[in-house]
């Protein structure tokens, strides 16, 4: 970490933006710091160095009885990455983000000084560094609370709904019985609102085969991309009817059901070299129906349409982070094709009703979100910047916050 | 009496190549692990990692010299006496700048010590327990480095030349009896031994892949593993190429 650029630290960069990015400077490599330090078997408390998968841990934990209270969507992320996002998952409204398991975290800072901090120790540093997008200093150590579970496997029910009035009644009768929640939206046909909601729990079913994980590689970038409105449409609807007539009750393997791409390898490769683009806001729950409905209702002018469209409520409660992203509100995670300025106009609709809505934008997936948006959306952003590493740069940085 | 414990002892310890080899020996079931480098505390970080992964195992740490005769005789003494090894990982080494060698024979007998006379030190001392015991795998990693000198790097190339024929005579000697050498010759992988060379944009190989390859190699005790296994080729060419030829190659 010792040089003159400034730098930035990079876990295993699935970051969607521009979050881990440093074109002009150095990247630190923390997937070097792969060791477990300690696991106590009693509590469920384990420390480890932060270039750690998360997926490690599930692997190392499951089978003996402990496991992550939250994650995100894909188990191929670092610890200080999750940390750095303070990354969501399906959990949200019972057990809140990545942060609020994480009892203490070590900071190297670029003046060469060691910051420890917790909940209960330098709190304002923790709550720098938690959703603090790297910024603070390179996490090189975390100790994280686990949670008790059976075994790898989840009792779910997937349930069609047809509009957001449906969704809104799906997830409030689900909140207090079911840990995980989720749903699949179609933007496109009919105008949108149409989806699948996605619940579950773990089970206590004793041994069972655990389904071959076979990775299906997408092995090049193909020359134009495979996602546009006719195969968005055709995925859709064989998607949406394939699901609803899968719907209903199963035990499945914690895998498939957190991380479904992640059996893909390179899947970001369907969308032809010119790559895509991710859009994810929260609105407040109360203005939330009305500002998802817009949000549909232009992604569905456009033509556009996402490829993964998810949509979750998030829970009542504030997030350790000064720049976490999750608040109180329902969040809508969308991927488009890059098709240039077309779909930049979109994004400017899209922030209007964001700003509107009193909401925010996820920077683990922007690349582009003005600066107004961003300081409008994070009021917590002046208190933060007091706790910036004045060694570490990332391109994010530079286009939020100046410097 | 519990379980018979597979008994496994790393020199070098820290290598990035040894540390996820010992992450597969724990993976496979719990063994008796003797770790031995030359920095206790950075090697009590990579036993503490494998106790978390494998609780039943039992690790051990030892700080050692690697250059001194007497010192390594002693420290294998005391290894051995506690009683017979199974497998043995000869891992330490460390890549010169090869400009710096030829200016500063320190630095090249430094290299020269490093990679060469510190690991036969090592397997000679073991190899006398081990043919009386008349079992266990001695595995040593040479490198793709010592099967021809090329002018980027020969002084490591030299030094990993040496272990390599030193092995060769080591398996003729041990041919016949219960004791099994393995030379493991490593291509260019992703370590931070290498970290400078990934800068400038060469392609590493993933170093669990690598470990794979030598954990396999080990347990079937072939007498050679080049790993990734594509090396075996590629160096056989290197190897044959005539010397008008190569002499004209920048490598
Ligand atoms: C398929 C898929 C699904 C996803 N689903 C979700 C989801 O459901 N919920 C969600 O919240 N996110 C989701 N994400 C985003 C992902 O979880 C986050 O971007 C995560 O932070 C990536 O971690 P990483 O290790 O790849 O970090 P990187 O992307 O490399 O870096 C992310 C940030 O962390 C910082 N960082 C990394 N390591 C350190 C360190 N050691 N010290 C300090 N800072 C560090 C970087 O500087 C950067 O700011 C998903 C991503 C993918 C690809
Ligand atoms: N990586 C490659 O591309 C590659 C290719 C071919 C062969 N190899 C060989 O593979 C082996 C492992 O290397 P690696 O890639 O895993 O590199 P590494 O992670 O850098 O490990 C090097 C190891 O050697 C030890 N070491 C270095 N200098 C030493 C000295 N003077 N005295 C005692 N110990 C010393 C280091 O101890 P400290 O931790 O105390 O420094 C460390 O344990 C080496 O023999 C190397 O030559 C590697």
């Amino acid at each position: 970490m010792k040089s003159s650029q400034l730098g930035i630290a990079y876990g295993m960069g699935r970051s969607y933006g521009d979050v881990c990015l440093n074109p002009d400077g150095v990247l630190w490599n923390a997937t070097g710091l792969d060791r477990f330090i300690s696991f106590d078997e009693v509590t469920g408390l384990l420390a480890c160095e932060a270039g750690v998968l998360l997926g490690d841990i599930q692997r190392l934990a499951i089978p003996r009885g402990w496991i992550l209270p939250v994650t995100p969507g894909t188990q191929i992320v670092t610890v200080g990455g999750a940390i750095a996002n303070d990354v969501h998952g399906k959990s949200h409204h019972v057990l809140g983000s990545f942060g609020n398991h994480v009892k203490k975290i070590t900071l190297a800072r670029t003046d060469g000084t060691l910051i420890e901090c917790g909940p209960a120790m330098l709190p304002d540093w923790f709550s720098a560094t938690v959703g603090g997008l790297g910024l603070t200093g390179v996490i090189t150590e975390a100790e994280i609370q686990l949670r008790r579970v059976a075994g790898p496997w989840l009792d779910t029910e997937t349930v069609p709904y047809a509009n957001l009035d449906e969704f809104f009644a799906l997830s409030e009768a689900s909140e207090s019985a079911w840990e995980h929640t989720v749903s699949w939206i179609d933007c496109i046909s009919g105008g949108g609102g149409r989806g699948l909601f996605m619940r579950g729990n773990p089970a206590d079913v004793g041994p069972r085969t655990v389904p071959q994980g076979h990775n299906l590689i997408v092995p090049f970038v193909p020359p134009i991309s495979l996602v546009n409105r006719l195969s968005l449409r055709l995925f859709n609807m064989a998607y949406f009817n394939f699901k609803k007539w899968q719907s209903g009750r199963a035990i499945v393997h914690y895998e498939p059901f957190f991380y479904p791409l992640d059996n893909i390898l390179e899947w970001n490769r369907i969308y032809g070299p010119k790559g895509f683009f991710q859009y994810q806001s929260v609105v407040p729950r109360a203005l939330g129906r009305d500002a998802v409905q817009a949000m549909l209702g232009e992604i569905a002018r456009s033509g556009d349409g996402s490829f993964l469209a998810v949509l979750k409520t998030f829970g009542n409660r504030q997030p350790v982070g000064m720049l976490s992203f999750p608040q109180p509100g329902v969040t809508l995670a969308l991927d488009f094709p890059n098709q240039g300025g077309r779909t930049l106009k979109l994004f400017e609709r899209l922030d209007a009703i964001v700003r509107e809505a009193g909401g925010r934008i996820y920077p683990a997936k922007d690349a582009r979100m003005p600066r107004e948006l961003f300081e409008a959306g994070y009021p917590l952003l002046n208190e933060f910047l007091k706790y910036r590493d004045p060694g570490i740069s990332s391109a994010l940085s530079r286009r939020l916050m100046g410097y | 009496m519990p379980d018979y414990q597979k008994r496994i002892v790393i020199l070098g310890a820290t290598s990035a190549i040894a540390e996820h080899c010992a992450r597969l020996w724990v993976k496979d079931g719990a063994v008796d692990l003797t770790l031995v480098s030359r920095d206790l505390g950075r090697t009590e970080r990579v036993a503490a990692d494998l106790r978390v992964r494998s609780p039943q195992s039992v690790v051990l740490v030892l700080e050692a010299n690697f250059v001194d005769p007497p010192a390594i005789s002693q420290l294998v003494d005391e290894i051995v006496a506690v009683g017979a090894v199974d497998t043995v990982l000869i891992a330490h080494g460390s890549l010169p700048d090869q400009a710096v060698c030829q200016q500063d024979l320190t630095a090249c007998h430094d290299a020269l010590t490093v990679n060469g006379i510190s690991p036969v030190l090592f397997a000679e001392a073991f190899a006398g327990p081990m043919q009386k015991a008349n079992h266990g795998t001695l595995a040593i990693i040479g490198s793709v480095a010592g099967d021809r000198g090329r002018k980027s790097n020969y002084v490591y190339g030299a030094a990993k030349g040496l272990v390599a024929r030193y092995a060769q005579g080591l398996q003729h000697r041990l041919a016949g009896t219960g004791v099994k050498v393995v030379l493991i010759k490593p291509g260019p992988t992703n370590t931070p031994m290498t970290a400078h060379l990934k800068q400038q944009g060469a392609r590493l190989a993933n170093v669990e892949d690598v470990a794979r390859l030598i954990v396999k190699g080990i347990n079937q005790g072939k007498p050679v593993v080049y790993a990734p296994g594509k090396w075996a080729l590629i160096m056989m060419v290197i190897r044959h190429l005539p010397r008008v030829v190569f002499n004209r190659m920048d490598i």
